[in-house]
């Protein structure tokens, strides 16, 4: 019996330090919470307020993100590629360079834009007080936010004409650094070591095929895809290539790429009449990216 | 008596608590099913649509993604909703005339019933080529194709260009089809259904849909709207029972962002056709032989209507001005003769629908709905003969929200006065209580 009590003893104290220890971990992330509920973000001359937005992103956002912005909402398990994990802090599409914070500006655009190829919608229709409202309570979920600053938005040179040699330096760029690797030899999307991709959270991911989409996860424009090899896309295999690709390279491989999409383009028409077809790939040896 | 009262107080509370116990589950309407967006993602509350649904709409059911098409599905999806209500309603009304006793009472019948059923399906067909098919049926399952329309989005790659045929709900910012509102008295907008006390004209109900053509065209984000539809003169009825006369339909609105009140949208509608007063068939439209209607005389009704938010506050508010034609609103068959004096009848309308969102899954709804005759059709008629005055309260609770279904604990009382509507001449008044279980799936 004496044994009975003690064992309940033993049971009773274990239950009261994981109780009295989850209490204080409640205590510490409430508090923290509260500090970060008061994050703002600054877009242009709006001021957004996380606290503000707690009615629109469990309105629009927490199906897919979660209630605590780990991407793990209810919709999660069916959709493909998975939402973001706002906790970590990881953004793909930022004006900054690779590793660092993203502009508010950066979420803002993402929110308003939403990313192709995913389930993430434009929310455009909302006002823009509520995207900027929606910035502050996305950063709240990170504790980078709170002790780092954002990186340096990269410099992006005016885009230079298009001619014939810039759209044939355009396909040895695409050759040299190896993007075949990923998106296949013709942009595909189905290069040798696509099969094997896989996010920052060990989940698969698939490369961009060229051939099948009119806009980028990251924007439309040829600044939009300029900057997304530049800045890499975080949280993804798809490194920054600032260090290995010079602007002037860099703009040629945007006229190579934009070569490929379906919609008729400058380049494409271009491409046509000078008779550039997507390359095998060269056996050219590729500088390792900057990760 | 207490008693009894206390006992009804119980059940209500425990039926309140009882859904607030319902825990998350995972089931969805279509467009939900399909994009994984919880229904919150595009109505304010199911099924009034907020700005994101408003522009889901207008794209013609897709997000403008890559995944619209419907070859982006699991050939295991089949994109269909049900809706339908169990409740238990009470309707009261002052004056009804009975046979038995002579003369007039009040009557109140009340107990559990259900309302029509809706099965629903819609989106896309190919990408930017969308469809909706809504098959309704009253409480006794008497179906009816409510909706059945297809269109073609986007066309040449502008928002601008959207052509849709077939049966729809018009083009109206704020939409009947889309009411929070469900009682007998309350569930719809008079607004959208009036004539004048002695009028025939059941052509100008811009709450019912019609068959008809439509253009409709929109800026990227939604905030400038506009349509143009030509419509049957058959108020949405098949088999072409009216005469070969037709109605156009025009609306247009445009939104403003206002800092943190919200987005707040403006606009206008309007209505003009010419419909039969006269049919081939002694049964009137009622039996009729297609094209036998004849006798055209014209009706219009016109107006501005707004979206106001303040912060969870929302205000709907929509004006109108209508006419009939002498000959409908004396319910004459033309060419006549016409009662002598008889005149074109007018009126003037408005209601204000206020909604305060406590949180998605909480909304408070209330109602107040005027129209005021301005001009009677038979000179010497009482001036109000026919306003109507109607006020709704309400609330909709949804224990869950996700995205696979849709659960609403509604709970609404309305209360409808018509000017001289009593058998006797008097004012007549109704009033319905109604506590439902409101749920898609």
């Amino acid at each position: 019996m004496r044994r009975l009590i003690s064992n309940a003893s033993l049971v009773l104290t274990a239950v009261a330090v994981l109780a009295l220890g989850s209490l204080s971990w409640a205590q510490v992330t409430k508090a923290e919470e509260d500090q970060r509920l008061n994050m703002e973000s600054h877009i242009g001359q709006l001021t957004g307020h996380a606290m503000a937005a707690k009615g629109s992103y469990r309105r629009y956002c927490l199906g897919c993100h979660g209630e605590l912005g780990d991407g793990e909402g209810e919709n999660a398990q069916w959709i493909d590629p998975k939402p973001r994990n706002f906790t970590l802090g990881i953004f793909k599409c930022r004006s900054t360079t690779t590793g660092t914070l993203p502009l508010d500006s950066d979420i803002y655009n993402t929110i308003g834009r939403g990313i192709d190829s995913s389930n993430m919608p434009s929310w455009n229709p909302l006002s823009a007080q509520q995207r900027a409202d929606l910035v502050a309570y996305v950063k709240h979920f990170s504790a980078r936010f709170v002790t780092e600053k954002p990186g340096t938005p990269i410099e992006i040179p005016k885009e230079p004409e298009l001619t014939a040699d810039r759209l044939k330096t355009g396909q040895e760029v695409f050759q040299r650094v190896e993007c075949w690797k990923c998106h296949g030899p013709s942009g595909r999307g189905n290069g040798p070591s696509a099969a094997t991709l896989t996010d920052d959270q060990n989940r698969p991911i698939v490369p961009y095929d060229f051939h099948d989409g009119t806009r980028f996860k990251c924007g439309t424009t040829d600044e939009d895809l300029y900057r997304i090899f530049m800045t890499g896309l975080d949280g993804t295999p798809m490194p920054s290539w600032s260090d290995n690709i010079k602007p002037d390279e860099a703009w040629d491989l945007v006229f190579y790429l934009r070569s490929l999409q379906p919609m008729k383009s400058k380049e494409k028409e271009l491409a046509r009449q000078i008779g550039l077809k997507p390359g095998a790939p060269s056996a050219a040896a590729a500088p390792a990216p900057q990760q | 008596m207490s008693a009894f009262r206390n006992a009804i107080v119980g059940s209500l509370l425990l039926v309140l608590f009882s859904t607030c116990l319902v825990d998350q589950a995972h089931a969805l309407p279509a467009f939900a099913r399909k994009y994984g967006l919880r229904c919150s993602a595009c109505h304010e509350a199911w099924p009034m649509l907020n700005y994101f649904g408003q522009k889901f709409k207008d794209n013609g059911y897709q997000l403008m993604n890559d995944r619209d098409s419907p070859i982006w599905q699991s050939n295991g999806y089949w994109p269909m909703t049900i809706r339908i209500t169990p409740s238990w309603h009470r309707e009261s009304t002052d004056k009804v005339a009975v046979d038995q006793t002579g003369g007039q009472q009040r009557i109140t019948a009340h107990g559990f019933d259900v309302g029509g059923l809706d099965m629903l399906t819609g989106g896309t067909l190919d990408k930017n080529i969308s469809f909706l098919f809504v098959l309704s049926s009253d409480e006794n399952a008497q179906f009816h194709f409510e909706s059945v329309n297809a269109r073609l989005d986007n066309l040449f790659g502008s928002p601008w260009l959207n052509i849709k045929m077939g049966k729809f709900e018009l083009d109206n910012i704020v939409s009947e089809k889309r009411g929070l509102t469900l009682t007998a008295n309350g569930g719809g907008f008079q607004l959208y259904h009036f004539v004048p006390v002695g009028d025939n004209n059941f052509f100008g109900a811009i709450g019912d849909n019609q068959f008809g053509l439509e253009w409709m065209g929109h800026s990227a984000n939604d905030r400038t709207r506009i349509s143009a539809a030509l419509l049957n003169s058959s108020d949405g009825n098949v088999d072409l029972p009216g005469s070969n006369t037709y109605t156009g339909f025009f609306a247009g609105s445009q939104a403003f962002d206002v800092g943190k009140l919200g987005t707040q949208r403006v606009g206008f509608y309007a209505m003009v056709g010419q419909a039969p007063t006269n049919f081939l068939t002694s049964g009137g439209p009622e039996f009729p032989i297609a094209g036998g209607g004849f006798g055209n005389k014209s009706f219009s009704r016109y107006g501005f209507n707004g979206i106001f938010y303040l912060d969870k506050l929302d205000f709907q508010v929509v004006t109108q001005h209508g006419s009939d034609n002498a000959f409908f609103a004396t319910s004459t068959a033309a060419p006549g003769p016409l009662p002598a004096g008889a005149r074109s009848a007018t009126w003037n309308g408005a209601f204000v629908e206020t909604h305060y969102v406590y949180n998605p899954q909480l909304i408070f709804i209330q109602r107040s709905e005027w129209i005021r005759m301005s001009q009677q059709a038979i000179p010497g008629t009482p001036s109000n003969l026919g306003n109507i005055d109607n006020y709704v309260i309400g609330y909709r609770y949804m224990p869950f929200m996700n995205s696979r279904a849709g659960f609403a604990f509604h709970n609404e009382y309305s209360w409808i006065r018509q000017r001289g509507g009593a058998p006797d001449g008097s004012d007549l008044t109704s009033n319905s209580l109604m506590l439902g279980f409101d749920f898609d799936f």
